[in-house]
């Protein structure tokens, strides 16, 4: 009797294989590294898709420098630890004028310190592909995007002209300046991501799992006060409470949730219980409708 | 969202545990938005509890405001806001969606629209091992049913569930259900489809969804849910001869070479006898090497590398296949080709094709027929629109290895590039090779330079002409290559103003550049003595160390160096090109003779002079040579 594969088993082929064909073809393939959950899934399946080599590419961070430290410490040791080139790039112009969450909002945060970063250090190194983690489940205009999805030399996205794609041959070709943004986890689902990590016991931020934290309730979201350059305002004082993350991005625009939940048996219970979607801690998703879509075209991954 | 709440809630371990044990199905849903198509999917997306609070409020909001249900939730609203996405002017061409219950994974591709149905249904349809056919049961079999069903086969999709819905409005009528079932299956009969599911449905009411329902009492057959956990779809894939395309070759050091790809189809184990396409080496496999430890046994659908025991070359784009089945190789076939480009697809138009994990350059030579998908007849057509599908010759650069698309999918599949766009403009599927001869499969060494040669009767070499410009190199080569053509001998002549206007146009006159002309020269030389030929090579070749660095390339007796011996002055008046004037008037610069020195051969294998001798006598002189080293027959022993 031969041996069935699992839900899992072929959504990690799929990703191995999408891996493979860009470091077949691509020229100078990178890929982000967001050291959340799904970066952490991407990451080991890409350990996966080259041994016994190591990813012959380097994996690169856009650092705002508004993380959460437990993140970036995350980040060192993990690429150290499996002997991966970190790159992490920071746009130093934006330090120079002191962008920042509190001072200048998320949206202009966001798009000065992620998108507009992001572009510069593609350019810089001059990459032709770069790997993003997201998921067609996360929303609506991800649905339709393309695993190998072409961005313009000015990095935007056309979804009016995406190219066909059938079966699991990709079209990597394109001109000079272009580049492609591939998502190997396109058809994960949130609990996927979850299951695998439970399964394959992949390392993940503990940030995730519930801990004690000081903590300030501003805009009907619990922010971390994660360094002092969190201005409280009158009558805030920071609490210790049980929170933990359901996605991380920088502590000011990451909204913690209550909890107990410390392992992550009970992470997944916990979300396979609650009902509520996963994009709600996102504070930069609520700025405006149909903004991801928008970000996307500017060049937002 | 939750699947079972229960055990979630009890035992978080045990739950886990069983969901590893999943399996996988992706489908297709063909209909349109008035069959019930996407209250049908936010049916099944909602009766599997796989919507959040927060969706779910704000979809009851949207029904009041929105729906057509009333108070009812309206499911539709759950798939899509089509509508609010077209008025932004975006195309959606293939959404996918994503569900699971205790049993199985769900990947849902929905392509909606009437536009651009052809390439959307086949791209969805691509990745699909089963359709759900939409049918009203108020209007039976349709011409888009028809038309689904034949992009379905094209396809290759096995699977088909007719899922007959609106049954609430023909009064549960167990006869209307038997009267499509009967018709479908009678206009299905050879689409090649192994198993078709009729089931009749409400998607509004609930009908046979998930629950069996009381309003069909007659019916016996699994819901609809019930059959998409439940059906085997890859025992195909898993049952047919190994393939492994091999993808990238991994070597991380000098001790380890793997081949990795994903198996396209059967079982490998360690120690199988594998052959390589297209080169048919063979070999066994000595590993399959994954991150998770070195498997016993690796089936279709997984992603390996693996390990040979003999060192042959394999390269990205080769096919590593089972010994005893290995697959075909061949450049020219017959596909059916589905255009996906607004700008017409030509035959004779240069193309790139891209097959699993091989890019070729190519054409389509022919175009038989165009198919019209609603009727399924052919008319002739010089070209291809946008969503029409043809049947096609098609000529590739270089061989290929494949499988016809109806015996595998992965290895009969290829997308159409455009050169210069780069966007993919049609997508095909393989039927067969067109020259017979393909279907033997090359024999590594069997067909070798021996072969080729002793069927030519001769023995293949190069005749190497050198001489100063306008010694007669040329006319002596021409005049023995049409003395050998007359023998039925195979030959080709090389000269200097054939190779320097394509393979050597880049090429100039500097010391530098005429070493790189020779050595190119050589190479030729030696593909076609390798091919069996005799090859006439008419360069002035100046260098002592560029003709023996060719004689150095082949083997004994393969180069025969003629040497072409006329003094400058005699060749200076005959001056056929009005080369040696302009060199005299310091026109040209390197001229051989002039300013740029001519190594005169030490020990020719053959010496002419042409200031003594006519050509035809210089060239009788060499084919007396030719004869008497056994060069002209079969199994000549030639020169020593």
């Amino acid at each position: 009797m031969t041996k069935t594969l699992t839900h899992l088993k072929r959504l990690e082929a799929e990703s191995i294989q999408i891996m493979r064909e860009v470091a077949a073809e691509a020229e100078n393939p990178v890929m982000l590294y967001s050291i959340g959950k799904d970066s952490a899934v991407m990451l080991h399946l890409a350990m996966k898709a080259f041994y016994p080599s190591l990813p012959p590419f380097p994996v690169m961070h856009v650092d705002t420098t508004w993380k959460f430290r437990e993140m970036i410490e995350f980040r060192d040791n993990l690429t150290k630890e499996l002997g991966l080139e970190l790159i992490v790039h920071t746009n130093e112009e934006g330090v120079k004028e002191g962008i920042g969450p509190f001072t200048h909002g998320s949206a202009y945060h966001t798009d000065v310190m992620k998108t507009q970063a992001l572009k510069q250090a593609l350019d810089k190194y001059g990459f032709d592909a770069a790997f993003g983690g997201a998921r067609r489940d996360e929303e609506k205009s991800r649905a339709k995007e393309r695993i190998f999805s072409f961005r313009s030399a000015q990095h935007r996205w056309d979804p009016k002209n995406q190219r066909p794609e059938l079966w699991n041959i990709y079209n990597t070709r394109k001109a000079k300046g272009e580049s492609i943004r591939v998502f190997p986890l396109s058809n994960w689902t949130e609990l996927d991501i979850w299951q695998y990590i439970h399964l394959e016991n992949i390392p993940i931020v503990p940030l995730y799992l519930a801990k004690e934290r000081p903590v300030v309730k501003r805009d009907g979201q619990l922010i971390m006060v994660d360094d002092d350059r969190m201005p409280l305002r009158d009558g805030e004082t920071p609490e210790m409470k049980m929170v933990r993350f359901r996605t991380l991005g920088c502590y000011p625009l990451t909204g913690a949730v209550e909890s107990t939940a410390d392992t992550l048996e009970d992470i997944i219970q916990e979300m396979l219980l609650t009902k509520s979607s996963e994009r709600q801690g996102r504070v930069i998703d609520h700025d405006s409708a149909a903004s991801m879509e928008k970000k996307k075209q500017e060049g937002y991954f | 969202m939750s699947h079972q709440s229960d055990l979630i809630a009890e035992d978080i371990t045990a739950y886990l545990k069983a969901q590893e044990e999943k399996s996988m199905l992706r489908f297709i849903t063909c209909g349109s938005v008035d069959d019930g198509k996407s209250t049908l999917i936010g049916r099944l997306l909602y009766d599997s509890k796989l919507i959040f609070e927060d969706q779910l409020s704000a979809l009851e909001n949207d029904s009041k405001k929105m729906g057509t249900q009333g108070q009812e939730i309206d499911f539709a609203l759950l798939v899509d806001g089509l509508a609010a996405e077209r008025e932004q002017g975006i195309t959606i061409d293939v959404a996918y969606r994503f569900f699971s219950t205790d049993k199985r994974k769900f990947i849902v591709a929905d392509t909606p629209g009437h536009e651009q149905y052809t390439r959307n249904m086949a791209t969805g349809a691509s990745t699909a091992d089963l359709a759900i056919l939409l049918i009203d049961a108020r209007k039976g079999v349709l011409t888009q049913t028809r038309r689904h069903s034949f992009i379905a086969s094209l396809l290759g999709i096995k699977h088909i569930v007719l899922a007959v819905n609106k049954m609430d409005l023909v009064d549960y009528d167990q006869k209307v259900l038997n009267a499509i079932e009967a018709e479908y299956r009678e206009f299905a009969k050879d689409f090649g489809f192994s198993d078709i599911t009729p089931i009749p449905l409400s998607a509004l009411r609930g009908d046979n969804i998930l629950t069996k329902s009381e309003r069909t009492p007659w019916y016996e057959g699994p819901t609809l849910m019930a059959h998409l956990e439940t059906v085997q779809v890859d025992d195909q894939a898993a049952s047919a001869p190994f393939r492994l395309p091999v993808q990238w070759v991994n070597r991380p050091n000098l001790d380890f070479r793997g081949f990795s790809g994903t198996i396209a189809a059967g079982t490998v184990k360690p120690g199988d006898e594998i052959k390589v396409l297209p080169s048919a080496e063979v070999s066994r496999v000595k590993s399959i090497v994954t991150y998770d430890g070195d498997l016993d046994e690796g089936v279709a659908g997984e992603a390996v590398t693996i390990t040979l025991e003999d060192e042959i070359d394999i390269s990205r784009g080769d096919v590593i296949a089972g010994k005893d089945h290995p697959c075909e190789v061949a450049d020219q076939f017959e596909a059916k080709i589905i255009w996906m480009s607004p700008e017409q697809m030509l035959p004779g138009r240069p193309y790139i094709f891209k097959t699993a994990n091989k890019l070729v350059p190519g054409q389509v030579t022919d175009l038989k027929y165009k198919v019209n998908v609603n009727t399924m007849e052919h008319t002739a057509a010089k070209q291809l629109e946008l969503n029409e599908i043809g049947v096609c010759n098609i000529s590739l650069d270089r061989r290929i290895a494949f499988d016809p698309y109806a015996v595998n999918r992965e290895t009969g599949a290829f997308i159409i590039i455009d050169r210069l766009t780069n966007n993919t403009v049609g997508v095909g599927m393989i039927d067969f090779a067109l020259r017979r001869a393909s279907n033997i499969h090359w024999q590594a060494l069997d067909v070798n330079k021996a072969a080729r040669a002793e069927l030519k009767h001769q023995r293949p070499a190069v005749l190497w002409f050198t001489g100063l410009s306008g010694s007669g190199k040329s006319t002596i080569a021409n005049i023995i290559e049409k003395r050998l053509f007359a023998r039925g001998r195979h030959t080709y002549v090389l000269d200097g103003d054939n190779v320097r206007h394509g393979l050597n146009h880049d090429l100039g006159f500097t010391d530098a550049d005429r070493v790189e002309n020779i050595r190119r020269v050589g190479e030729v030389s030696k593909l076609m003595i390798d091919a069996g030929l005799m090859v006439m090579t008419s360069f002035i070749s100046p260098f002592r160390a560029e003709r023996d660095m060719v004689r150095g390339l082949v083997e004994d007796g393969e180069f025969v160096e003629v040497f072409v011996d006329t003094p400058i002055e005699v060749c200076a008046t005959r001056d056929p090109k009005g080369l040696y004037k302009k060199a005299k008037a310091g026109e040209i610069k390197n001229f051989t003779g002039y300013d740029s020195p001519y190594e005169a051969p030490a020990n020719p294998d053959i010496h002419v002079k042409t200031a003594e001798m006519s050509a035809e006598d210089c060239a009788d002189q060499i084919i007396a040579y030719l004869e008497k080293n056994g060069y002209l027959s079969a199994n000549g022993n030639g020169k020593a």
